[in-house]
């Protein structure tokens, strides 16, 4: 892997979140700053800042987009204790043309009485759904009804926890097999409720969420949460940012004729890694989920993939080098973009034959070349 | 199989190392990466850094590879299951040829680049290596030579990949004296590693016409030399009766090696040593034959041209140990010749993926050995799975590519496990920048009865218009969505317009919506309105009449309308028509005194209600 870009970001305090939007040509970064800045790739790949303004009064911690079959939304969380939900309008000409668009507020969501720290969307299938979490351990499902109305939003769900929630995250399926499913994650120190990982899921009957699993095997603080995306599997996939970064699977197991109640889940362990020293802050995964990201105290970022035997391993590392890029660009808007350098080496794991050693080499081949900085290597540049 | 266990490949990002943590977000073909503390405050070092994975598919000199490829690929898949293998064998060797092919002018093409730009020469000596192991895999799995035929299929590979005799040869014949050129000795040693015999004695011919007076000895040369036994598989002489005349052959070697024949020639005297397969003349040579695996075919050249397949590894090993030195370690290409030679398939492919940063080739060369049957002599499931896993990497790298996702799609389909859930999902993600595009994923969506994505893309694309207030665009693509309740939607916001300007846009589309029309109840009534608009504009006023009185009737007009539908029905009222036909004047007073009942009915339910346009 190689950094293709470096982008100088401009906020004034640490970002928190970063989210891409669904096709991959829009971000929405987020900070302590308590703004939100809305960046747009052009065509040559540069990233361009279209929007930046103060989203709330306190740290701003996620910032995600709605699917875009709802038009360009965004919804946003606070230290503030409330969440937010932004929607762009299509601006003046002469807006177009210098680049800017407008981000105005549909809706705060003030029910918390503590920090919100996760907002979600739920799953498109079901609808425009919002789902926030606090600190106060309460999870709240909002829905938006009439889809053109941004700004009317219902509190359809209210679940309480009982443990300060960090993280939730959607079962992304929208197999009919299956009801929505949601999991949060607490990273509350409260010995009594030791599972910190809890499962609920919808119950056409009452209509309301209830807790299908607990995961008692997690019992140390929780501070990310990610389903993963669901490929024709019959059972769910969940990571867990906690103390290691572990993944569950989650197997539905066949209801009796007279169950009304959910679903039950056999909770097997896939696999389990220490290898951020100690806390692991996030996890998240790529699209077709054969790729699970995570980040530690360790101040990495590690890349885990399962190969076709589904054996579970760590198949990169991204690591600070220890030399941040300093300067800024002068306007609020303009930026500098640095294309990143890759480290060009020689080590490579096929330098073409293995003749170079002895004699000579055959015409095509290049002479080898030495390993400039014998502490970084990566993947052959070319395969 | 044992698991092959490699440290994980460590990117660097100019980022603080200490005190601070990584944060990341997941890109459609990257990954961002910035600065940040977690449950903390602080001042940070605001830059975030895209990080990719795979530059290749970005190359431009590598976009034939991946077409031309692709072309192959799609061809292999329609080779029919029921021919039974033998008849399908040529087939399969012909194909390998082909992807093999490409790889060369791939590589032949980059070369050339390479001369200017340095960083491609990593590009072509890779390029080499996989069309090195490809070769192999094709002599050895594919075309499964036998026992005869491996060693001269052997000889074919090492010569194909050693071209830089030629090369010295070219320049020795070139010049003004070859016999005294100071490589004279190289090539012709050179053409003897490879058993070229002929050329070899061609060119000694010209060393023997400098040396008059040691004419008997170069001549005894030339007639070992043309006297080796080759096998020929094609002939009538069986295996069995070539090894009786090889090792006639060198016994006769041998005899004039124990003779001291060529003692008083150096080189002649090498080169029969060489020739009788002493290991240690041919160590000597280490320079010209330059890999283990050229030493090993020419050994095996001279010393036991009948081996056979099941034999190779025990050669091979023993070969790499004696050419390497105690402290080298065999770099990865020698493991995967290694592996290919003993024939065990799975370790090649293993080995080739961690090797290689993009599943280009082994994605394609498991595939081809699937298709041979090669990968499920181990166990049925596993071997289709392993194939399967591959294709499926490769084609989710090309989705990344703005314009590679096309031939991604191909090898999707491919895969009759996962091959549709995986497109289903990352078909959606595919940026829809122009109609064009748009129109293009739905084509490939639509094909395959993927009906949830060509509705969201569609939903998308009508949003998307809606919200810069492109009616019509937002209206064909609602219908086109057979979103009811969206379509319903826009067309209020036709009417809308209508009501505050008088006239329609987009007159085209609502004309000619057909049955389109009914997909929503405020849709239909927009086209039906249009119709009645029509109409009157056509002085075909019964008909108007008659249409305008089914509106009000159908009760599909909305409430709003009202007001807007009385009004245009005033005009109609009030008509005075030449009369034509007593029929028509008939019907038209019926119509009339029927639209006025009506009239009165929606001014009274007007009254009690009220609305507004």
């Amino acid at each position: 892997m190689f950094v293709a870009r470096s982008i100088a970001a401009d906020h004034k305090d640490l970002i928190h979140d970063v989210s891409y939007d669904f096709h991959g040509r829009r971000m929405a970064t987020c900070s302590s700053d308590q703004s939100v800045k809305v960046w747009d790739k052009s065509e040559n790949g540069e990233w361009h800042c279209t929007a930046s303004w103060k989203t709330h009064s306190g740290s701003v911690w996620r910032v995600t987009w709605a699917h875009p079959e709802f038009g360009q939304v965004l919804a946003s969380c606070s230290f503030d204790r409330t969440a937010a939900v932004w929607e762009e309008i299509v601006g003046e000409s002469n807006d177009k043309q210098r680049g800017l668009s407008h981000w105005i507020k549909r809706t705060t969501l003030v029910d918390s009485r503590t920090s919100v720290t996760d907002v979600k969307f739920a799953p498109k299938h079901m609808g425009l759904m919002l789902t926030t979490c606090s600190a106060d351990g309460v999870v709240r499902i909002y829905e938006a009804p009439d889809v053109m109305n941004l700004s009317q939003w219902s509190l359809q769900h209210e679940i309480s926890c009982k443990l300060s929630c960090s993280c939730i995250s959607w079962n992304p399926s929208s197999s009919r097999a299956h009801q929505p499913m949601f999991a949060v994650g607490s990273d509350d120190s409260n010995v009594t409720y030791s599972g910190k990982v809890q499962i609920y899921e919808y119950n056409e009957n009452t209509r309301k969420y209830a807790k299908a699993e607990t995961l008692m095997t997690v019992t140390d603080a929780v501070h990310d949460i990610a389903f993963a995306p669901n490929l024709g599997r019959s059972f769910h996939v969940l990571a867990i940012a906690t103390k290691d970064v572990r993944i569950f699977k989650l197997v539905p197991m066949r209801k009796e004729s007279a169950s009304t109640g959910p679903t039950k889940l056999e909770v097997q362990i896939v696999a389990q890694f220490d290898n951020h020293n100690s806390q692991v802050w996030r996890v998240s995964w790529n699209i077709t989920s054969t790729l699970l990201a995570s980040s530690g105290d360790d101040g990495c970022v590690r890349l885990w993939k399962a190969n076709y035997m589904d054996n579970w391993k760590c198949t990169g590392i991204l690591k600070g080098d220890g030399s941040p890029l300093t300067g800024s660009s002068g306007q609020p808007t303009a930026m500098s973009t640095v294309v990143g350098s890759s480290v060009q080496t020689s080590q490579n794991a096929l330098n073409g034959m293995s003749a170079g050693r002895i004699g000579k080499r055959a015409p095509f081949a290049p002479p080898l070349r030495q390993l400039t900085s014998p502490k970084t290597y990566q993947h052959p540049a070319y395969y | 199989m044992e698991e092959v266990d490699v440290e994980p490949a460590v990117t660097n990002i100019p980022a603080a190392s200490d005190g601070k943590h990584l944060g990341f977000a997941w890109g459609p073909g990257d990954i961002l990466v910035y600065e940040t503390l977690y449950k903390a405050s602080g001042s940070g070092c605001s830059f975030i850094h895209e990080v990719r994975k795979d530059e290749d598919i970005y190359s431009p000199n590598l976009r034939k590879l991946f077409n031309e490829s692709h072309h192959i690929f799609v061809g292999l898949q329609t080779i029919r299951e029921d021919l039974p293998s033998k008849n399908k064998k040529p087939q399969f060797v012909s194909i390998s040829k082909n992807y093999r092919s490409v790889i060369r002018a791939c590589m032949e093409e980059l070369q050339q680049v390479a001369e200017v730009a340095t960083q491609y020469g990593n590009q072509v000596s890779i390029l080499l290596a996989i069309e090195l192991i490809w070769n192999l895999c094709e002599v050895l799995f594919i075309d499964a030579a036998p026992a005869g035929s491996l060693l001269l299929h052997l000889l074919d590979w090492v010569r194909l990949h050693k071209a830089d005799v030629d090369e010295k040869a070219a320049e020795v014949l070139q010049s003004e004296s070859p016999a005294e050129h100071h490589d004279y000795w190289d090539v012709v040693v050179s053409y003897v590693l490879q058993g070229r015999l002929e050329e070899a004695r061609q060119m000694l011919v010209k060393q023997a016409t400098l040396h008059p007076a040691a004419r008997k000895m170069y001549k005894l040369m030339d007639t070992l030399l043309s006297k080796m036994p080759f096998y020929n598989p094609g002939g009538t002489q069986t295996l069995t009766e070539f090894d009786v005349k090889w090792r006639h052959w060198h016994g006769e070697v041998n005899r004039c090696l124990q003779d001291n024949s060529f003692a008083s020639n150096q080189h002649l005297e090498i080169i029969c040593k060489i020739i009788v397969g002493d290991e240690d003349t041919l160590l000597e040579h280490k320079e010209l034959l330059s890999t283990w695996y050229h030493f090993l075919v020419t050994r095996l050249l001279f010393s036991h041209p009948t081996v056979k397949p099941t034999e190779l590894h025990y050669y091979a090993q023993s070969c790499m140990t004696m050419f390497l030195d105690a402290r080298s370690v065999p770099e990865p290409l020698d493991n995967i010749l290694l592996a290919a030679f003993e024939f065990d398939i799975h370790q090649v492919i293993k080995e080739c993926s961690i090797a290689l940063n993009n599943w280009w080739f082994v994605a394609h060369l498991t595939d081809l050995l699937d298709h041979c049957k090669l990968l499920q002599s181990h166990n049925l499931h596993f071997g289709s799975n392993l194939r399967e896993f591959l294709l499926l990497e490769y084609a989710s790298g090309l989705f990344t590519h703005h314009s590679l996702w096309q031939l991604a799609v191909d090898y999707f389909d491919n895969c009759p496990e996962f091959g549709r859930v995986y497109l289903g999902l990352q078909i959606e993600h595919i940026p829809l920048d122009t109609e064009r595009k748009a129109l293009k994923v739905l084509r490939i969506c639509e094909q395959r009865q993927m009906s949830e994505q060509v509705r969201s893309i569609c939903k998308i694309m009508a949003m998307r218009a809606l919200r810069n207030n492109r009616l019509g665009s937002a209206l064909s693509w609602s219908i086109r969505a057979k979103d009811a309740a969206f379509a319903t939607l826009i067309s209020e916001r036709f009417l809308q317009d209508y009501c505050t300007r008088g006239t329609f846009s987009d007159l085209d589309l609502i004309d000619n919506l057909g049955p389109a029309m009914l997909l929503s109840d405020r849709l239909t009534f927009l086209g039906k309105y249009r119709e009645f608009h029509k109409l009157y504009g056509e002085k075909r006023f019964s008909e108007a009449a008659k249409l305008l009185l089914s509106l009000m009737t159908a009760k599909i007009a909305p409430r709003s309308f009202w007001m807007t539908l009385l009004t245009d029905a005033l005009p109609l009222l009030e008509q005075k028509e030449v009369g034509h036909r007593a029929h028509d004047n008939m019907d038209k007073k019926r119509v009339l005194s029927s639209l006025k009942t009506s009239f009165e009915l929606l001014l009274m339910q007007l009254s009690s209600t009220s609305s507004k346009c």
